[in-house]
């Protein structure tokens, strides 16, 4: 859809501001992904606000994983995850083999250097949404080969 | 997904509302940024849009208006010239989606123009297509007035200025 052209638009045009802005200030890299991150944050609170105000409570925290697995992610990325994994004690991974913001990158191991910064606004947007729906978490992303991302 | 769009939109307003501290600046950095998206999304727009060439600058406008707005933002301004020379128009937005979430400007923003993005948007856009314009804000919503308007004035191509020496 046209919306998601818009957005990914954006997306990158925010990533190289802020990395252009850093380069001719003395910030370094650090501060830039963490603008982002932050930015995701307030975007994911106010979605997930909008995107839960009719459905039932959650029983658990796998509950709310998988509703971001399955409902958030489809609404923001129009998939689902393909993958979730978990060690039952805190830790989730989510795995999206296709995703949204890295397929029009590459598809293999170029600009591998690059993808973190891309993925720095998604991190915060998950962690704004389980804040928003009372969970504290950190959340860091791995990518190994294009477009493939945890 | 469009409320993605939005929110993302918001939070990067006010970022740059964070890291600029002049309400200029700002509006430059949006209006940078619009242009640099604008280039791309005349590739999309034109792949999911198939339009023929624009004859003129009125249908170039009523194009831009009709279509694209409606595409990408869901709105349709309303278009109207605003000079005998017939390149002077505004698009006029009774609803504009990108303050959905925006009540009013805070005090000390005043001179903000929150929808910058779109200016650089329009004449990125345009310039892919070899027409140079300035677009600019003439009215804001957020700022009090009745609607949000945005004018267009199609500058002269560098070509009509060398017939016209010979």
């Amino acid at each position: 859809m046209a919306d998601e052209a818009l957005f990914l638009l954006l997306h990158n045009e925010m990533v190289a501001e802020l990395y252009r802005a850093a380069e001719q200030g003395e910030g370094e890299n650090g501060r830039c992904t963490t603008k982002l991150e932050s930015m995701g944050f307030r975007v994911g609170q106010g979605l997930i606000e909008r995107f839960t105000k009719d459905t039932a409570r959650f029983k658990d925290e796998l509950d709310i994983m998988k509703f971001i697995c399955k409902d958030f992610w489809t609404s923001v990325f129009k998939k689902q995850i393909d993958n979730l994994r978990t060690n039952h004690q805190g830790i989730y991974v989510l795995q999206d083999n296709k995703f949204r913001l890295l397929t029009q990158m590459s598809a293999g191991k170029q600009y591998l250097e690059h993808a973190p910064k891309y993925l720095a606004f998604t991190c915060g947007l998950i962690r704004g949404g389980l804040s928003n729906l009372g969970i504290k978490s950190i959340v860091t992303a791995e990518v190994s080969s294009m477009p493939a991302c945890k | 997904s469009r409320e993605l769009f939005v929110l993302t939109y918001g939070a990067l307003v006010a970022q740059l509302c964070k890291d600029y501290e002049k309400d200029e600046d700002v509006n430059t950095c949006l209006d940078r940024m619009g242009y640099a998206i604008g280039i791309r999304l005349i590739d999309d727009f034109l792949a999911r849009s198939a339009v023929k060439r624009c004859r003129s600058y009125s249908e170039t406008t009523d194009m831009i208006a009709q279509v694209a707005f409606k595409m990408y933002l869901g709105v349709t301004p309303r278009v109207s010239c605003s000079s005998a020379a017939g390149n002077e128009f505004s698009l006029i937005l009774d609803k504009n989606p990108l303050v959905d979430f925006v009540e009013e400007l805070p005090a000390e923003r005043a001179s903000l123009c929150y929808c910058n993005l779109l200016c650089g948007v329009i004449r990125g856009a345009l310039e892919m297509v070899h027409l140079a314009a300035e677009v600019t804000f003439l009215q804001d919503r957020l700022k009090g007035d009745a609607v949000t308007e945005i004018g267009i004035t199609f500058l002269r191509k560098a070509e009509d200025r060398k017939y016209k020496r010979n």
